[in-house]
């Protein structure tokens, strides 16, 4: 349900950076530990990109896996269900190594042609 | 017209959390700390802070409530000659589901920070958003009703990791549920190991002291809370 708010977060962070461009591509970084369902991100931004630099921009997330990292023993390894204990040691030192993003990768946007001559 | 493609790299909540910081900056300049109080609707917020409010010595406490819609919560508060602000968020967009740090900010003029040691943030009630948005607290506190199920840790682990106290409130009512408790605390130790826990009642006041002397440490730290 919290796709809404980010989405509104996103759009604001690409109008941004498009400088009054319009806007024709967004990538996206999602990591899965944000808990976004795709297709709802994708629902909602395509309706708050309405009337915007954004409105019909193609809309691209690319998924991050969540990854963790024991700060006591260095293992790595992946996470599917949400246990944040490392399963080697059981250390509770745990750093998030992937999946904690929410990331404008990139834009791509409409520019006049600029003469060079 | 050409396309060109524009590298970014930006946190989308980037926005936000740079408001934060001066939402801190402004409690910090005050020596108020900040309680942001989250929880899924019903789970006992409001109660839990009408049995501490008056009965944490030395410290002067306000709230700053945040709904969709109305005033009951904060009404309730106000009775207790608490000083409140209220926040609705129906203002937003569709009516927003959470506070984020830009309504904060506009409420900060609302708020008598130079009176009080301690404000409490009464976030919307919702396990979702509230988890992703930084509002200029100190700590960050939810609450998880014993009527909600063990597993609810493993559906909101976002929430469940966003906070440095976790309340298990409604212990009283463990006789008339098939509810393990201990199969709870195992569930949030899993998503956030380490993690403050305390159990208690706000309706019969079982263990409620343990929550009121958090919340005053919480507030005669002189220090900021990183």
């Amino acid at each position: 349900m919290h796709e809404l708010s980010l989405s509104e977060a996103i759009l604001n962070t690409v109008v941004k950076h498009a400088a009054g461009r319009r806007v024709t591509r967004v990538e996206l970084r999602v990591g899965q530990l944000r808990q976004v369902v795709p297709e709802t991100l994708a629902f909602y931004f395509e309706i708050v990109a309405r009337g915007t630099l954004c409105e019909g921009a193609q809309f691209e997330q690319e998924r991050v896996g969540a990854r963790l990292r024991c700060l006591v023993c260095e293992r790595q390894w992946d996470v599917q269900i949400p246990a944040f204990r490392c399963p080697t040691c059981g250390g509770a030192e745990v750093a998030v190594a992937g999946g904690g993003e929410l990331e404008v990768q990139s834009i791509e946007v409409e520019e006049e042609a600029v003469c060079t001559v | 017209m050409h396309r060109l493609k524009v590298r970014v790299v930006e946190e989308a909540l980037d926005a936000n959390n740079t408001i934060a910081a001066a939402n801190r900056a402004d409690f910090d300049r005050n020596a108020v700390r900040v309680v942001n109080f989250m929880s899924a609707p019903g789970a006992g917020k409001t109660t839990l802070l009408e049995r501490v409010v008056h009965d944490l010595p030395g410290v002067r406490v306000g709230v700053l409530e945040g709904d969709v819609q109305g005033s009951l919560d904060a009404e309730r508060l106000a009775s207790m000659h608490v000083p409140v602000t209220q926040i609705n968020t129906d203002a937003g967009f569709g009516g927003e589901c959470h506070l984020d740090a830009n309504m904060v900010r506009s409420a900060l003029p609302s708020i008598p920070l130079a009176e009080i040691d301690l404000l409490i943030v009464e976030n919307v009630g919702n396990l979702v958003c509230p988890a992703e948005f930084r509002l200029g607290e100190d700590v960050r506190v939810m609450v998880c009703a014993v009527t909600e199920g063990e597993d609810k840790p493993l559906k909101y682990p976002l929430m469940f990791r966003a906070c440095e106290l976790v309340i298990v409130n409604k212990v009283d009512l463990l006789p008339h549920l098939e509810f393990d408790l201990q199969r709870l605390l195992y569930n949030i130790d899993q998503v956030h190991p380490g993690v403050g826990m305390m159990s208690l009642s706000a309706r019969t006041g079982e263990g409620v002291g343990a929550w009121r002397d958090w919340l005053r440490d919480v507030a005669l730290r002189e220090e900021a809370i990183a």
